[in-house]
């Protein structure tokens, strides 16, 4: 209850921590029934882990309800002294990530049978990365947040170097753990720099003293390494130009439901860590902050548009077009006056990566049904001829595409219009241009996707069969993309009700 | 005064062993390295007053875990490393931007006014208010820590264990009775590795 914190654990601190608890039981249970599993019967822990994720979801209801009982006043509950903060903010990136992790499980049960790798480790792998996010998006306090990130970057180092008799896949998890423990370094160094300033590692308080650090000192040097070092961090996990090496190859040598994974949940919880940091840690630091900002996002639709448009590799053209929607995803929380940020602009944020799970996960799914015991099929030329051999699959790759391109009345038209809408009511028109003009450039490599699918002969004409787990994930994010482009307003309420992150003031007095 | 000189004398010898740990080629030197670096961080704790966190570090990592390590080294028999031609970026490019970022944050930190220090709670580190810390200020992120190391060796498992192994699914019965008389020794996956793996 937003109040005096008690010195002593209650119920209430637990039911925040449920759905991280229960999903935890359940990987442990994984890990246990794996043991005793017959080789044939290993689907029961893509079961098993679709059960956890709906159990943890209705504890996330659970919460949800409290606070519709609570009415409208009520915007955050914190447990355990603090460190955790279960905000409006983190119960929309909970939805986001067990949406990201149940739709990943479905693509991935078929797939581990034709790659062989089909182990109970897998999925335990992915509940546990969830707890990572959740920690990571409910962390009010910077060693809670700073642990949640390791274990969600663990997680998926293991889970990318899953397909070990696969040289692309071990050599793309030793470079994404080189990668991401430097990175993790040098956040965890930006962190210490914080507490060495603000003598806190909670957050509220981190800004509170930061922001009497910052009126008597406003360029204080160490205040500054200590927001570089922090943001560079960040925008390695969010992949974001110039930190973005790790991505394509990562992505590239992944299983390929692993890289739609980590291209939506991972991401996303890349981003709940960023926001969070930004704007309730550094907020006072916002004049300084916001020219990195834009310096980055720019970089980043630039060089990755221009890269993407010469891939032939489709999981790496998506992972170039992953980053590049950062760059757009950036603008976002640089719309705003340079003290405060525009709550339009992080509403957008918060729309986009709802749509892009869906968008992205479904592009993947295509992608990973195209693999055969004997084709890989990430090749442009593996797609060629879609429309022959599997005329629904191809329809849906292509909204898919449509919709990552931003072309209304998709989903991923509504991502981008709220960014630029908050470009252009906050007055930096020039930005809002330039990432117009590289939307153009992304519609270019996405149609080029399409050409080969609907223009090209197949190379390969056998018919591309889909197990009912597949078929079940091509439905949901095929419905979900079409569904929000036609009906927005549900899901563009959602994510201004989770806004409770985008005013300072109204931070500042949540536990009071 | 003492204090400070201490305390510079072992920084200098924790960097030291640190530098040591990575030109050395023979593994057991590096490993022995490692306990020169552990061991003059729990004196650096000492003279910050944190008795408790000085005592754990020598118990645990100085000694506990560095032989586990001069352990597994023996073990494996690992040899001396083979040096391989590095990058000539790196060297050329690397060693100058480390050198210079260093003191950047050197000058920095050495810049900035009235710098100081933050106790544990109200006292130095002893053990009740480090425990206090632990299982209550920060119980969570605690116990979220005993799921990463689990992670982590779940992981590692995962990784490590033989492809082949009891993980892979079987050949079906007859196929694998045949492939028996056929070969004399187990099956294996001939097919798994698929013909476009290579390119």
């Amino acid at each position: 209850m937003p109040g005096a914190i008690s010195q002593w654990f209650s119920a209430g601190d637990y039911l925040l921590a449920l759905p991280m608890i229960l999903l935890s039981i359940f990987a442990l249970g994984i890990l246990l029934i794996d043991l005793m599993l017959p080789p044939e019967w290993k689907s029961i822990n893509a079961w098993t882990a679709g059960i956890g994720l709906a159990f943890s979801t209705a504890a996330v209801i659970r919460i949800h309800l409290a606070y519709a009982r609570a009415g409208q006043g009520v915007l955050s509950y914190t447990g355990f002294m603090g460190s955790m903060m279960v905000d409006r903010f983190a119960i929309y990136f909970f939805y986001l990530f067990l949406v990201g992790a149940g739709i990943a499980i479905l693509m991935s049960a078929h797939y581990l049978e034709i790659e062989r790798e089909n182990h109970g480790e897998f999925y335990a792998l992915i509940l546990f990365s969830v707890v990572g996010m959740m920690c990571m998006a409910a962390g009010f306090d910077i060693v809670l947040i700073f642990i949640g990130l390791e274990l969600m970057a663990i997680s998926t180092y293991v889970l990318v170097g899953f397909l070990r008799s696969d040289r692309r896949s071990n050599e793309a998890a030793l470079k994404y753990l080189l990668l991401g423990a430097f990175s993790s370094g040098i956040f965890a160094y930006g962190l210490s720099l914080l507490y060495g300033l603000t003598g806190s590692t909670n957050l509220q308080l981190i800004g509170e003293h930061l922001a009497t650090h910052m009126r008597e000192n406003p360029h204080d040097p160490i205040a500054i390494l200590a927001l570089v070092t922090t943001s560079t961090g960040l925008f390695f996990k969010i992949a974001a130009i110039p930190f973005h090496q790790w991505a394509p190859d990562a992505y590239e040598g992944a299983p390929t439901s692993i890289t739609g994974f980590m291209s939506v949940a991972v991401k996303a919880a890349g981003w709940a860590m960023l926001l969070r940091i930004f704007l309730s840690g550094l907020y006072p630091m916002r004049p300084i902050y916001v020219p990195l900002l834009v310096f980055v996002a720019i970089a980043t639709m630039t060089g990755a548009n221009l890269a993407a448009l010469t891939q032939n590799n489709l999981k790496r053209l998506l992972a170039y077009s992953s980053i590049a929607h950062v760059g757009y995803m950036l603008l976002g929380l640089i719309a705003g006056s340079s003290t405060t940020p525009s709550a339009t602009g992080i509403q957008g944020i918060l729309v986009y990566l709802l749509v892009y799970t869906f968008m992205n996960l479904g592009a993947f799914a295509v992608i990973t049904s195209l693999r055969r015991r004997d084709v890989i099929g990430d090749e442009i030329d593996d797609i060629a001829g879609l429309i022959t051999r599997a005329p629904a699959e191809a329809v849906l790759m292509l909204i898919f595409l449509l919709s990552l391109a931003g072309i209304p009345p998709l989903a991923g038209f509504y991502g981008k219009y709220f960014i630029f809408l908050s470009l252009i009511e906050t007055g930096h028109y020039q930005l809002a241009a330039v990432a117009v003009l590289y939307a153009v450039f992304g519609l270019y490599y996405y149609m080029r996707i399409a050409n080969a699918m609907f223009m090209r002969k197949a190379v390969d004409t056998r018919p591309v069969t889909l197990s009912p787990a597949m078929a079940t994930a091509l439905a949901i994010t095929g419905i979900a993309t079409v569904g929000i482009g036609i009906f927005p307003d549900l899901f563009i309420r959602a994510a201004g009700w989770s806004l409770s992150i985008a005013q300072p003031l109204q931070l500042t007095s949540l536990f009071h | 005064m003492l204090h400070l000189i201490l305390f510079s004398v072992f920084a200098v010898i924790a960097v030291a062993g640190a530098l040591n740990l990575l030109v050395q080629r023979h593994p057991i030197s590096s490993a022995l390295s490692l306990i020169v670096v552990m061991g003059s961080l729990a004196v650096e704790y000492l003279l910050l007053g944190a008795e408790f966190v000085a005592a754990i570090q020598v118990i645990i990592y100085a000694g506990a875990i560095m032989v586990l390590f001069v352990f597994v080294i023996m073990l494996l028999n690992a040899g001396v490393e083979e040096r391989t031609k590095g990058s000539k970026v790196a060297l050329i490019l690397g060693f100058p931007a480390m050198l210079v970022g260093g003191l950047l944050v050197a000058w920095v930190l050495l810049r900035a006014p009235n710098v100081g220090s933050v106790n544990v709670g109200a006292m130095y580190g002893p053990p009740k208010a480090i425990g206090w810390l632990l299982f209550h200020d920060f119980l969570l992120p605690f116990e979220v820590t005993s799921v990463l190391v689990l992670i982590a060796i779940m992981g590692a498992v995962v990784l490590a264990s033989p492809v082949r192994s009891r993980f892979s699914r079987p050949q079906p019965e007859p196929e694998r009775q045949a492939l028996k008389a056929a070969a004399g020794t187990e099956p294996a996956h001939e097919e798994t590795v698929t013909a476009r793996r290579s390119s």
